[in-house]
Protein backbone atom coordinates (compact mmCIF):
# COMPACT_ATOMS: atom_id res chain seq x y z
CA UNK A 1 0.00 0.00 0.00
CA UNK A 2 1.32 3.41 -0.97
CA UNK A 3 1.94 5.71 2.00
CA UNK A 4 -0.97 8.05 2.30
CA UNK A 5 -1.27 11.27 4.22
CA UNK A 6 -3.03 10.27 7.45
CA UNK A 7 -4.88 13.57 7.72
CA UNK A 8 -6.33 13.05 4.26
CA UNK A 9 -7.30 9.49 5.15
CA UNK A 10 -9.03 10.73 8.30
CA UNK A 11 -10.95 13.32 6.28
CA UNK A 12 -12.00 10.70 3.81
CA UNK A 13 -13.28 8.40 6.57
CA UNK A 14 -15.10 11.26 8.29
CA UNK A 15 -16.94 11.92 5.04
CA UNK A 16 -18.18 8.34 4.95
CA UNK A 17 -19.02 8.19 8.65
CA UNK A 18 -20.66 11.60 8.88
CA UNK A 19 -22.91 10.79 5.91
CA UNK A 20 -24.26 7.72 7.65
CA UNK A 21 -24.43 9.38 11.08
CA UNK A 22 -26.42 12.39 9.94
CA UNK A 23 -28.71 10.41 7.63
CA UNK A 24 -29.25 7.81 10.38
CA UNK A 25 -30.26 10.62 12.71
CA UNK A 26 -32.71 12.03 10.19
CA UNK A 27 -34.30 8.66 9.43
CA UNK A 28 -34.64 7.87 13.15
CA UNK A 29 -36.79 11.00 13.55
CA UNK A 30 -39.58 9.02 11.86
CA UNK A 31 -39.83 6.51 14.67
CA UNK A 32 -43.51 5.87 15.43
CA UNK A 33 -44.80 8.43 12.91
CA UNK A 34 -44.68 6.66 9.56
CA UNK A 35 -47.63 5.94 7.25
CA UNK A 36 -47.92 2.24 8.06
CA UNK A 37 -46.45 -0.17 10.60
CA UNK A 38 -44.24 -1.92 8.04
CA UNK A 39 -42.63 1.44 7.28
CA UNK A 40 -42.00 2.13 10.96
CA UNK A 41 -40.10 -1.14 11.06
CA UNK A 42 -38.25 -0.49 7.81
CA UNK A 43 -37.25 3.05 8.76
CA UNK A 44 -36.00 1.99 12.19
CA UNK A 45 -34.10 -0.80 10.50
CA UNK A 46 -32.51 1.57 7.98
CA UNK A 47 -31.54 4.01 10.73
CA UNK A 48 -30.07 1.15 12.73
CA UNK A 49 -27.98 0.00 9.76
CA UNK A 50 -26.74 3.54 9.20
CA UNK A 51 -25.74 3.98 12.85
CA UNK A 52 -23.97 0.60 12.72
CA UNK A 53 -22.06 1.77 9.64
CA UNK A 54 -21.19 4.98 11.47
CA UNK A 55 -19.60 2.96 14.27
CA UNK A 56 -17.38 1.25 11.69
CA UNK A 57 -16.37 4.31 9.67
CA UNK A 58 -15.89 6.68 12.59
CA UNK A 59 -14.24 3.90 14.56
CA UNK A 60 -11.64 3.57 11.82
CA UNK A 61 -11.33 7.35 11.52
CA UNK A 62 -10.57 7.47 15.26
CA UNK A 63 -8.00 4.71 14.89
CA UNK A 64 -6.22 6.58 12.10
CA UNK A 65 -6.44 9.85 13.98
CA UNK A 66 -4.89 8.25 17.05
CA UNK A 67 -4.42 9.83 20.47
CA UNK A 68 -7.52 9.11 22.50
CA UNK A 69 -10.05 9.60 19.72
CA UNK A 70 -13.10 7.34 19.48
CA UNK A 71 -16.17 7.00 17.28
CA UNK A 72 -18.30 8.50 20.07
CA UNK A 73 -15.98 11.47 20.56
CA UNK A 74 -16.09 12.16 16.83
CA UNK A 75 -19.87 11.90 16.71
CA UNK A 76 -20.72 13.79 19.86
CA UNK A 77 -17.92 16.29 20.44
CA UNK A 78 -17.18 17.92 17.09
CA UNK A 79 -18.91 21.12 16.11
CA UNK A 80 -20.72 21.70 12.83
CA UNK A 81 -17.71 23.03 10.90
CA UNK A 82 -15.82 19.78 11.50
CA UNK A 83 -18.55 17.64 10.00
CA UNK A 84 -17.86 16.28 6.52
CA UNK A 85 -21.20 14.89 5.37
CA UNK A 86 -22.74 15.97 2.08
CA UNK A 87 -25.54 18.53 2.42
CA UNK A 88 -28.11 16.10 1.01
CA UNK A 89 -28.24 13.99 4.18
CA UNK A 90 -28.81 16.89 6.56
CA UNK A 91 -31.85 18.23 4.71
CA UNK A 92 -35.14 17.91 6.65
CA UNK A 93 -37.32 14.83 6.30
CA UNK A 94 -40.23 16.74 4.76
CA UNK A 95 -43.03 14.33 3.95
CA UNK A 96 -42.53 10.59 3.62
CA UNK A 97 -41.91 11.03 -0.11
CA UNK A 98 -39.08 13.49 0.44
CA UNK A 99 -37.50 11.17 3.01
CA UNK A 100 -37.60 8.18 0.70
CA UNK A 101 -36.41 10.22 -2.31
CA UNK A 102 -33.44 11.50 -0.27
CA UNK A 103 -32.78 7.93 0.82
CA UNK A 104 -32.77 6.63 -2.73
CA UNK A 105 -30.53 9.41 -4.05
CA UNK A 106 -28.06 8.60 -1.28
CA UNK A 107 -28.42 4.79 -1.40
CA UNK A 108 -27.73 4.79 -5.14
CA UNK A 109 -24.46 6.70 -4.62
CA UNK A 110 -23.48 4.64 -1.58
CA UNK A 111 -24.05 1.31 -3.29
CA UNK A 112 -21.81 2.29 -6.18
CA UNK A 113 -19.15 3.75 -3.89
CA UNK A 114 -19.07 0.64 -1.72
CA UNK A 115 -18.69 -1.57 -4.80
CA UNK A 116 -15.45 0.29 -5.51
CA UNK A 117 -14.26 0.40 -1.91
CA UNK A 118 -14.42 -3.40 -1.71
CA UNK A 119 -11.32 -3.24 -3.92
CA UNK A 120 -9.59 -0.63 -1.74
CA UNK A 121 -5.85 -1.02 -1.18
CA UNK A 122 -6.54 -0.46 2.53
CA UNK A 123 -7.76 -3.84 3.80
CA UNK A 124 -9.63 -2.24 6.72
CA UNK A 125 -11.71 -0.16 4.33
CA UNK A 126 -12.23 -3.09 1.98
CA UNK A 127 -13.48 -5.20 4.89
CA UNK A 128 -15.99 -2.59 6.06
CA UNK A 129 -17.22 -2.04 2.51
CA UNK A 130 -17.71 -5.77 2.04
CA UNK A 131 -19.68 -6.07 5.27
CA UNK A 132 -21.82 -3.00 4.71
CA UNK A 133 -22.57 -3.47 1.01
CA UNK A 134 -24.98 -6.32 1.74
CA UNK A 135 -27.30 -4.11 3.76
CA UNK A 136 -26.93 -1.23 1.35
CA UNK A 137 -27.97 -3.48 -1.55
CA UNK A 138 -31.19 -4.03 0.36
CA UNK A 139 -31.57 -0.29 1.08
CA UNK A 140 -31.39 0.55 -2.64
CA UNK A 141 -33.93 -2.12 -3.50
CA UNK A 142 -36.34 -0.80 -0.91
CA UNK A 143 -35.93 2.93 -1.54
CA UNK A 144 -36.00 2.56 -5.33
CA UNK A 145 -39.11 0.36 -5.05
CA UNK A 146 -40.87 2.96 -2.95
CA UNK A 147 -39.85 5.82 -5.24
CA UNK A 148 -41.25 3.88 -8.21
CA UNK A 149 -44.42 2.94 -6.31
CA UNK A 150 -45.16 6.49 -5.24
CA UNK A 151 -44.01 8.16 -8.48
CA UNK A 152 -46.23 5.83 -10.48
CA UNK A 153 -49.07 5.76 -7.91
CA UNK A 154 -51.87 8.32 -7.69
CA UNK A 155 -51.81 11.86 -9.09
CA UNK A 156 -51.12 13.15 -5.60
CA UNK A 157 -48.27 10.78 -4.85
CA UNK A 158 -46.77 11.47 -8.27
CA UNK A 159 -46.92 15.23 -7.71
CA UNK A 160 -45.38 14.96 -4.26
CA UNK A 161 -42.53 12.80 -5.50
CA UNK A 162 -41.78 15.24 -8.32
CA UNK A 163 -41.66 18.09 -5.79
CA UNK A 164 -39.27 16.03 -3.65
CA UNK A 165 -37.00 15.26 -6.61
CA UNK A 166 -36.96 18.90 -7.72
CA UNK A 167 -36.02 20.01 -4.19
CA UNK A 168 -33.33 17.40 -3.61
CA UNK A 169 -31.70 17.08 -6.99
CA UNK A 170 -29.51 20.21 -6.71
CA UNK A 171 -27.81 18.48 -3.76
CA UNK A 172 -26.88 15.37 -5.74
CA UNK A 173 -23.87 16.85 -7.51
CA UNK A 174 -21.87 17.31 -4.31
CA UNK A 175 -21.40 13.55 -4.00
CA UNK A 176 -19.34 13.60 -7.21
CA UNK A 177 -17.04 16.56 -6.54
CA UNK A 178 -13.31 15.92 -6.11
CA UNK A 179 -10.63 17.73 -4.14
CA UNK A 180 -7.09 17.14 -2.84
CA UNK A 181 -8.30 14.59 -0.31
CA UNK A 182 -9.87 12.53 -3.08
CA UNK A 183 -6.73 12.89 -5.21
CA UNK A 184 -4.66 11.48 -2.33
CA UNK A 185 -7.08 8.53 -2.00
CA UNK A 186 -6.94 7.83 -5.72
CA UNK A 187 -3.16 7.96 -5.71
CA UNK A 188 -2.93 5.47 -2.85
CA UNK A 189 -5.49 3.16 -4.44
CA UNK A 190 -7.78 3.60 -1.43
CA UNK A 191 -10.83 5.01 -3.14
CA UNK A 192 -12.01 6.05 -6.62
CA UNK A 193 -12.30 9.61 -7.83
CA UNK A 194 -15.92 10.51 -6.97
CA UNK A 195 -16.49 11.93 -10.43
CA UNK A 196 -15.80 8.48 -11.87
CA UNK A 197 -19.01 7.18 -10.24
CA UNK A 198 -21.29 9.64 -11.99
CA UNK A 199 -22.06 7.74 -15.19
CA UNK A 200 -23.11 4.64 -13.32
CA UNK A 201 -25.16 6.74 -10.92
CA UNK A 202 -26.93 8.61 -13.70
CA UNK A 203 -27.78 5.32 -15.38
CA UNK A 204 -29.26 3.85 -12.19
CA UNK A 205 -31.15 6.98 -11.16
CA UNK A 206 -32.32 7.54 -14.74
CA UNK A 207 -33.76 4.04 -14.91
CA UNK A 208 -35.59 4.32 -11.60
CA UNK A 209 -37.00 7.78 -12.33
CA UNK A 210 -38.21 6.63 -15.76
CA UNK A 211 -40.04 3.76 -14.11
CA UNK A 212 -41.39 6.17 -11.50
CA UNK A 213 -42.57 8.47 -14.35
CA UNK A 214 -40.61 11.33 -12.75
CA UNK A 215 -38.57 13.94 -14.59
CA UNK A 216 -34.99 14.60 -13.50
CA UNK A 217 -34.41 18.38 -13.36
CA UNK A 218 -31.71 19.94 -15.49
CA UNK A 219 -28.40 19.70 -13.71
CA UNK A 220 -27.84 23.44 -13.68
CA UNK A 221 -26.65 24.05 -10.18
CA UNK A 222 -24.99 22.07 -7.38
CA UNK A 223 -25.18 23.08 -3.74
CA UNK A 224 -21.95 22.19 -2.00
CA UNK A 225 -19.85 22.80 1.09
CA UNK A 226 -20.77 19.86 3.32
CA UNK A 227 -18.04 17.35 2.48
CA UNK A 228 -15.37 20.04 2.70
CA UNK A 229 -16.91 21.60 5.81
CA UNK A 230 -16.82 25.00 4.13
CA UNK A 231 -20.54 25.71 4.45
CA UNK A 232 -23.21 23.39 5.83
CA UNK A 233 -26.93 24.16 5.78
CA UNK A 234 -28.62 25.79 8.77
CA UNK A 235 -30.13 22.39 9.60
CA UNK A 236 -26.94 20.71 10.81
CA UNK A 237 -26.64 22.86 13.93
CA UNK A 238 -30.11 21.82 15.04
CA UNK A 239 -29.33 18.16 14.46
CA UNK A 240 -26.21 18.44 16.61
CA UNK A 241 -28.08 20.37 19.29
CA UNK A 242 -30.19 17.34 20.07
CA UNK A 243 -27.68 14.64 19.13
CA UNK A 244 -24.87 16.00 21.29
CA UNK A 245 -26.88 17.44 24.14
CA UNK A 246 -26.21 14.81 26.82
CA UNK A 247 -22.51 14.45 26.02
CA UNK A 248 -22.08 18.22 26.07
CA UNK A 249 -24.11 18.81 29.23
CA UNK A 250 -22.48 16.06 31.29
CA UNK A 251 -18.86 15.93 30.09
CA UNK A 252 -16.92 12.81 30.98
CA UNK A 253 -19.95 10.75 32.07
CA UNK A 254 -20.21 7.16 30.91
CA UNK A 255 -23.50 6.00 29.47
CA UNK B 1 -48.52 -6.24 30.56
CA UNK B 2 -49.89 -4.46 27.60
CA UNK B 3 -53.51 -5.49 27.95
CA UNK B 4 -55.41 -4.41 31.03
CA UNK B 5 -59.01 -4.00 32.13
CA UNK B 6 -60.19 -6.16 29.26
CA UNK B 7 -63.95 -6.46 29.47
CA UNK B 8 -64.94 -10.05 29.02
CA UNK B 9 -67.72 -10.07 26.48
CA UNK B 10 -69.92 -12.04 28.82
CA UNK B 11 -70.91 -11.32 32.40
CA UNK B 12 -70.81 -14.37 34.66
CA UNK B 13 -69.96 -17.95 33.82
CA UNK B 14 -72.33 -20.53 32.42
CA UNK B 15 -72.68 -23.77 34.32
CA UNK B 16 -72.20 -27.03 32.37
CA UNK B 17 -75.94 -27.51 32.28
CA UNK B 18 -76.46 -24.12 30.71
CA UNK B 19 -73.90 -24.82 27.97
CA UNK B 20 -74.79 -26.14 24.51
CA UNK B 21 -73.00 -29.28 23.27
CA UNK B 22 -70.56 -27.15 21.29
CA UNK B 23 -69.82 -25.01 24.30
CA UNK B 24 -69.26 -28.07 26.49
CA UNK B 25 -66.82 -29.59 23.97
CA UNK B 26 -65.04 -26.26 23.78
CA UNK B 27 -64.73 -25.96 27.56
CA UNK B 28 -63.49 -29.57 27.78
CA UNK B 29 -60.72 -28.80 25.35
CA UNK B 30 -59.71 -25.77 27.38
CA UNK B 31 -59.78 -27.77 30.59
CA UNK B 32 -57.52 -30.39 29.00
CA UNK B 33 -55.09 -27.63 27.88
CA UNK B 34 -55.72 -28.24 24.20
CA UNK B 35 -55.07 -25.04 22.26
CA UNK B 36 -57.91 -23.43 20.34
CA UNK B 37 -56.94 -22.81 16.71
CA UNK B 38 -58.42 -20.29 14.23
CA UNK B 39 -60.64 -22.79 12.39
CA UNK B 40 -62.00 -24.41 15.55
CA UNK B 41 -65.47 -23.55 16.76
CA UNK B 42 -65.43 -21.01 19.59
CA UNK B 43 -68.12 -19.05 21.46
CA UNK B 44 -68.69 -15.58 20.02
CA UNK B 45 -67.89 -14.03 23.39
CA UNK B 46 -64.56 -15.86 23.55
CA UNK B 47 -63.69 -14.50 20.11
CA UNK B 48 -64.78 -10.97 21.01
CA UNK B 49 -62.84 -11.00 24.28
CA UNK B 50 -59.69 -12.20 22.56
CA UNK B 51 -59.96 -9.59 19.83
CA UNK B 52 -60.19 -6.91 22.51
CA UNK B 53 -57.22 -8.26 24.42
CA UNK B 54 -54.94 -8.96 21.45
CA UNK B 55 -55.94 -5.67 19.82
CA UNK B 56 -55.16 -3.68 22.94
CA UNK B 57 -51.87 -5.50 23.25
CA UNK B 58 -50.99 -4.70 19.62
CA UNK B 59 -51.95 -1.04 20.04
CA UNK B 60 -49.71 -0.86 23.12
CA UNK B 61 -46.72 -2.05 21.12
CA UNK B 62 -47.39 0.56 18.45
CA UNK B 63 -48.06 3.50 20.76
CA UNK B 64 -45.16 2.26 22.91
CA UNK B 65 -42.81 3.37 20.14
CA UNK B 66 -43.49 7.00 21.02
CA UNK B 67 -42.08 7.40 24.56
CA UNK B 68 -38.88 5.66 23.53
CA UNK B 69 -38.73 7.28 20.13
CA UNK B 70 -38.68 10.53 22.10
CA UNK B 71 -35.03 9.80 23.03
CA UNK B 72 -33.55 8.18 19.92
CA UNK B 73 -32.21 11.43 18.51
CA UNK B 74 -30.70 12.31 21.90
CA UNK B 75 -29.16 8.95 22.81
CA UNK B 76 -25.75 9.69 24.34
CA UNK B 77 -23.58 7.15 22.49
CA UNK B 78 -23.73 5.40 19.14
CA UNK B 79 -24.18 2.07 20.89
CA UNK B 80 -27.08 3.31 23.02
CA UNK B 81 -28.68 4.81 19.92
CA UNK B 82 -28.37 1.49 18.09
CA UNK B 83 -29.79 -0.47 21.05
CA UNK B 84 -32.75 1.88 21.33
CA UNK B 85 -33.47 1.74 17.60
CA UNK B 86 -33.35 -2.04 17.67
CA UNK B 87 -35.74 -2.11 20.61
CA UNK B 88 -38.27 0.20 19.03
CA UNK B 89 -38.05 -1.79 15.82
CA UNK B 90 -38.77 -4.98 17.77
CA UNK B 91 -41.82 -3.35 19.32
CA UNK B 92 -43.26 -2.39 15.97
CA UNK B 93 -42.61 -6.00 14.94
CA UNK B 94 -44.54 -7.26 17.97
CA UNK B 95 -47.42 -5.03 16.93
CA UNK B 96 -47.34 -6.72 13.54
CA UNK B 97 -47.46 -10.30 14.93
CA UNK B 98 -50.28 -9.36 17.28
CA UNK B 99 -52.39 -7.73 14.58
CA UNK B 100 -51.84 -10.89 12.56
CA UNK B 101 -53.03 -12.99 15.52
CA UNK B 102 -56.15 -10.78 15.68
CA UNK B 103 -56.67 -11.28 11.94
CA UNK B 104 -56.91 -15.04 12.51
CA UNK B 105 -60.03 -14.21 14.55
CA UNK B 106 -61.53 -12.28 11.65
CA UNK B 107 -60.68 -8.71 12.69
CA UNK B 108 -58.55 -6.64 10.31
CA UNK B 109 -55.68 -4.41 11.33
CA UNK B 110 -57.33 -1.43 9.63
CA UNK B 111 -60.50 -1.91 11.68
CA UNK B 112 -58.57 -2.19 14.94
CA UNK B 113 -56.59 0.92 14.01
CA UNK B 114 -59.80 2.80 13.31
CA UNK B 115 -61.18 1.83 16.73
CA UNK B 116 -57.97 3.00 18.41
CA UNK B 117 -58.02 6.31 16.58
CA UNK B 118 -61.67 6.90 17.48
CA UNK B 119 -60.87 6.27 21.13
CA UNK B 120 -62.97 3.08 21.18
CA UNK B 121 -60.01 0.86 21.97
CA UNK B 122 -57.22 1.46 24.44
CA UNK B 123 -53.54 0.77 24.85
CA UNK B 124 -51.63 0.19 28.07
CA UNK B 125 -51.87 3.03 30.60
CA UNK B 126 -48.07 3.03 31.01
CA UNK B 127 -47.48 4.71 27.66
CA UNK B 128 -49.38 7.77 28.79
CA UNK B 129 -46.51 8.79 31.04
CA UNK B 130 -43.73 11.02 29.71
CA UNK B 131 -40.06 10.02 29.33
CA UNK B 132 -38.17 12.93 30.86
CA UNK B 133 -34.52 12.01 31.22
CA UNK B 134 -32.12 9.48 29.71
CA UNK B 135 -32.48 7.10 32.67
CA UNK B 136 -36.13 6.69 31.65
CA UNK B 137 -34.85 4.67 28.69
CA UNK B 138 -33.20 2.26 31.10
CA UNK B 139 -36.19 2.26 33.43
CA UNK B 140 -38.69 1.61 30.64
CA UNK B 141 -36.72 -1.43 29.50
CA UNK B 142 -36.16 -2.70 33.01
CA UNK B 143 -39.51 -1.91 34.68
CA UNK B 144 -42.02 -1.71 31.85
CA UNK B 145 -40.70 -4.54 29.70
CA UNK B 146 -40.04 -6.39 32.96
CA UNK B 147 -43.70 -6.10 33.97
CA UNK B 148 -44.78 -7.07 30.46
CA UNK B 149 -42.66 -10.21 30.65
CA UNK B 150 -44.20 -11.36 33.93
CA UNK B 151 -47.60 -11.18 32.28
CA UNK B 152 -46.55 -12.53 28.92
CA UNK B 153 -44.66 -15.52 30.27
CA UNK B 154 -47.99 -16.53 31.81
CA UNK B 155 -49.75 -15.83 28.50
CA UNK B 156 -47.53 -18.33 26.70
CA UNK B 157 -49.99 -20.83 28.20
CA UNK B 158 -53.09 -18.92 27.08
CA UNK B 159 -55.74 -21.03 25.37
CA UNK B 160 -55.72 -19.43 21.91
CA UNK B 161 -52.90 -20.99 19.89
CA UNK B 162 -51.80 -18.05 17.69
CA UNK B 163 -51.72 -15.70 20.70
CA UNK B 164 -49.76 -18.18 22.84
CA UNK B 165 -47.22 -18.71 20.05
CA UNK B 166 -46.83 -14.96 19.46
CA UNK B 167 -46.09 -14.63 23.18
CA UNK B 168 -43.28 -17.17 23.04
CA UNK B 169 -41.50 -15.17 20.38
CA UNK B 170 -42.24 -11.81 21.96
CA UNK B 171 -41.03 -12.93 25.40
CA UNK B 172 -37.59 -13.79 24.05
CA UNK B 173 -37.16 -10.27 22.70
CA UNK B 174 -38.67 -8.60 25.76
CA UNK B 175 -36.26 -10.44 28.07
CA UNK B 176 -33.41 -9.08 26.04
CA UNK B 177 -34.86 -5.57 26.30
CA UNK B 178 -35.26 -5.85 30.07
CA UNK B 179 -31.62 -6.91 30.47
CA UNK B 180 -30.43 -4.06 28.27
CA UNK B 181 -32.62 -1.65 30.23
CA UNK B 182 -31.16 -2.80 33.51
CA UNK B 183 -27.65 -2.46 32.12
CA UNK B 184 -28.36 1.13 31.06
CA UNK B 185 -29.80 1.75 34.53
CA UNK B 186 -26.62 0.40 36.17
CA UNK B 187 -24.52 2.85 34.18
CA UNK B 188 -26.72 5.66 35.47
CA UNK B 189 -27.02 4.50 39.08
CA UNK B 190 -23.27 3.88 39.35
CA UNK B 191 -22.35 7.00 37.36
CA UNK B 192 -21.94 10.66 38.29
CA UNK B 193 -24.19 12.24 40.97
CA UNK B 194 -26.29 13.80 38.20
CA UNK B 195 -26.73 10.44 36.51
CA UNK B 196 -27.69 8.80 39.77
CA UNK B 197 -30.27 11.55 40.34
CA UNK B 198 -31.72 10.85 36.89
CA UNK B 199 -31.93 7.14 37.74
CA UNK B 200 -33.72 7.87 41.02
CA UNK B 201 -36.15 10.23 39.31
CA UNK B 202 -36.95 7.65 36.65
CA UNK B 203 -37.58 4.96 39.26
CA UNK B 204 -39.72 7.23 41.42
CA UNK B 205 -41.89 8.32 38.51
CA UNK B 206 -42.28 4.93 36.82
CA UNK B 207 -42.63 2.60 39.81
CA UNK B 208 -46.33 3.00 40.54
CA UNK B 209 -47.34 3.27 36.87
CA UNK B 210 -45.47 0.02 36.24
CA UNK B 211 -47.16 -1.90 39.05
CA UNK B 212 -50.50 -0.48 37.88
CA UNK B 213 -49.86 -2.15 34.51
CA UNK B 214 -51.28 -5.36 36.01
CA UNK B 215 -54.64 -3.70 36.49
CA UNK B 216 -56.71 -3.22 39.62
CA UNK B 217 -56.90 -5.78 42.38
CA UNK B 218 -58.83 -8.93 41.47
CA UNK B 219 -61.34 -8.15 44.17
CA UNK B 220 -62.39 -5.16 42.06
CA UNK B 221 -61.94 -6.72 38.67
CA UNK B 222 -65.31 -7.84 37.40
CA UNK B 223 -64.16 -9.47 34.21
CA UNK B 224 -61.53 -11.88 35.37
CA UNK B 225 -63.66 -14.90 36.17
CA UNK B 226 -64.82 -15.85 32.68
CA UNK B 227 -61.43 -14.99 31.17
CA UNK B 228 -59.79 -17.31 33.70
CA UNK B 229 -62.26 -20.12 32.94
CA UNK B 230 -61.47 -19.74 29.24
CA UNK B 231 -57.77 -19.55 30.05
CA UNK B 232 -57.47 -16.30 28.13
CA UNK B 233 -56.10 -15.07 31.42
CA UNK B 234 -53.93 -17.53 33.28
CA UNK B 235 -52.98 -15.80 36.51
CA UNK B 236 -54.72 -13.13 38.54
CA UNK B 237 -53.67 -9.48 38.50
CA UNK B 238 -52.55 -9.60 42.12
CA UNK B 239 -50.52 -12.78 41.70
CA UNK B 240 -48.68 -11.28 38.74
CA UNK B 241 -48.12 -7.95 40.49
CA UNK B 242 -46.69 -9.69 43.58
CA UNK B 243 -44.37 -11.79 41.45
CA UNK B 244 -43.13 -8.67 39.69
CA UNK B 245 -42.55 -6.76 42.92
CA UNK B 246 -40.73 -9.70 44.50
CA UNK B 247 -38.31 -9.94 41.61
CA UNK B 248 -37.80 -6.20 41.18
CA UNK B 249 -37.12 -4.97 44.72
CA UNK B 250 -33.75 -6.77 45.04
CA UNK B 251 -32.77 -5.26 41.68
CA UNK B 252 -33.53 -1.78 43.04
CA UNK B 253 -31.40 -2.54 46.11
CA UNK B 254 -28.51 -3.72 43.93
CA UNK B 255 -28.58 -0.38 42.11
CA UNK B 256 -28.23 1.40 45.45
CA UNK B 257 -31.30 3.54 44.75
CA UNK B 258 -33.87 4.54 47.36
CA UNK B 259 -37.02 2.43 47.32
CA UNK B 260 -39.77 4.34 45.48
CA UNK B 261 -42.42 3.30 48.03
CA UNK B 262 -41.77 3.47 51.81
CA UNK B 263 -44.15 0.54 52.37
CA UNK B 264 -41.94 -1.89 50.46
CA UNK B 265 -40.76 -4.34 53.11
CA UNK B 266 -39.92 -8.02 53.12
CA UNK B 267 -42.55 -10.01 55.00
CA UNK B 268 -41.09 -13.18 56.56
CA UNK B 269 -44.51 -14.61 57.17
CA UNK B 270 -45.86 -14.38 53.63
CA UNK B 271 -42.50 -14.82 51.95
CA UNK B 272 -43.29 -11.78 49.79
CA UNK B 273 -42.71 -8.05 49.81
CA UNK B 274 -45.45 -5.91 51.26
CA UNK B 275 -46.17 -2.84 49.16
CA UNK B 276 -48.23 0.31 49.24
CA UNK B 277 -51.39 0.59 47.18
CA UNK B 278 -50.95 2.68 44.08
CA UNK B 279 -53.26 5.63 43.63
CA UNK B 280 -55.99 3.87 41.69
CA UNK B 281 -57.86 7.11 41.05
CA UNK B 282 -54.84 8.14 38.97
CA UNK B 283 -55.03 4.83 37.12
CA UNK B 284 -58.70 5.34 36.27
CA UNK B 285 -57.96 8.89 35.18
CA UNK B 286 -55.30 7.64 32.79
CA UNK B 287 -57.60 4.90 31.48
CA UNK B 288 -60.29 7.53 30.87
CA UNK B 289 -57.91 9.59 28.78
CA UNK B 290 -56.70 12.07 31.37
CA UNK B 291 -53.14 10.86 31.83
CA UNK B 292 -50.23 13.23 31.22
CA UNK B 293 -49.71 12.15 27.59
CA UNK B 294 -52.98 10.54 26.43
CA UNK B 295 -54.04 13.35 24.15
CA UNK B 296 -50.64 13.87 22.56
CA UNK B 297 -49.95 10.16 22.06
CA UNK B 298 -53.23 9.58 20.27
CA UNK B 299 -52.94 12.78 18.26
CA UNK B 300 -49.51 11.71 17.09
CA UNK B 301 -50.78 8.33 15.98
CA UNK B 302 -53.79 9.82 14.20
CA UNK B 303 -51.61 12.42 12.51
CA UNK B 304 -49.16 9.73 11.33
CA UNK B 305 -52.07 7.76 9.90
CA UNK B 306 -53.72 10.74 8.20
CA UNK B 307 -50.47 12.20 6.86
CA UNK B 308 -49.64 8.78 5.47
CA UNK B 309 -52.92 8.30 3.59
CA UNK B 310 -51.45 9.52 0.31
CA UNK B 311 -48.54 7.07 0.69
CA UNK B 312 -50.78 4.07 1.28
CA UNK B 313 -53.07 5.13 -1.57
CA UNK B 314 -50.15 5.72 -3.90
CA UNK B 315 -48.56 2.35 -3.24
CA UNK B 316 -51.91 0.56 -3.62
CA UNK B 317 -52.59 2.34 -6.91
CA UNK B 318 -49.16 1.31 -8.19
CA UNK B 319 -49.71 -2.30 -7.13
CA UNK B 320 -53.04 -2.33 -8.99
CA UNK B 321 -51.43 -0.90 -12.14
CA UNK B 322 -48.73 -3.55 -12.03
CA UNK B 323 -51.23 -6.33 -11.52
CA UNK B 324 -53.33 -5.05 -14.42
CA UNK B 325 -50.27 -4.82 -16.66
CA UNK B 326 -49.37 -8.40 -15.76
CA UNK B 327 -52.84 -9.63 -16.66
CA UNK B 328 -52.76 -7.69 -19.93
CA UNK B 329 -49.43 -9.27 -20.83
CA UNK B 330 -50.72 -12.81 -20.33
Amino acid sequence: MTQVDQNALTQFLLRLGDNTLVLGHRVSEWCGHSPVLEEDIALANTALDLIGQTQLWLGLAAEVKGNDSSADKLAFLRDAWDFRNVLLVELPNGDFGQTLMRQFLFDAWQSIMLGRLIKSSDPRIAAIAEKVSKEVTYHVERSSGTVVGLGDGTDESHARMQVALDYLYPYVGEMFLSDDTDAAMVQAGIAPDPSSLRAEYDALVGKVMAEATLVIPDRAYTHKGGRTGYMHTEHLGHILTSMQWLQRTYPGAEW
Amino acid sequence: MYAQMIKTARAGIKTRDEMSDLERDFQDKIDRDIKIEPRDWMPDDYRATLIRQIGQHAHSEVVGQLPEGNWITRAPTLERKAILLAKVQDEAGHGLYLYSAAETLGESRDELTRLLHEGKMKYSSIFNYPTLNWADMGAVGWLVDGAAIVNQVALQRTSYGPYARAMVRICKEESFHARQGYHAMMKMAFGTPEQKAMAQSALDRLWFPSIMMFGPSDAESTHSEQSMAWKIKVKSNDELRQQYIDQTVPQIEYLGLDLPDPSLKWNEETGHYDYGEPDWSEFFDVIKGNGPCNVDRLRNRVKAWEDGAWVRDGLMAHARKKAAAKVAAQ
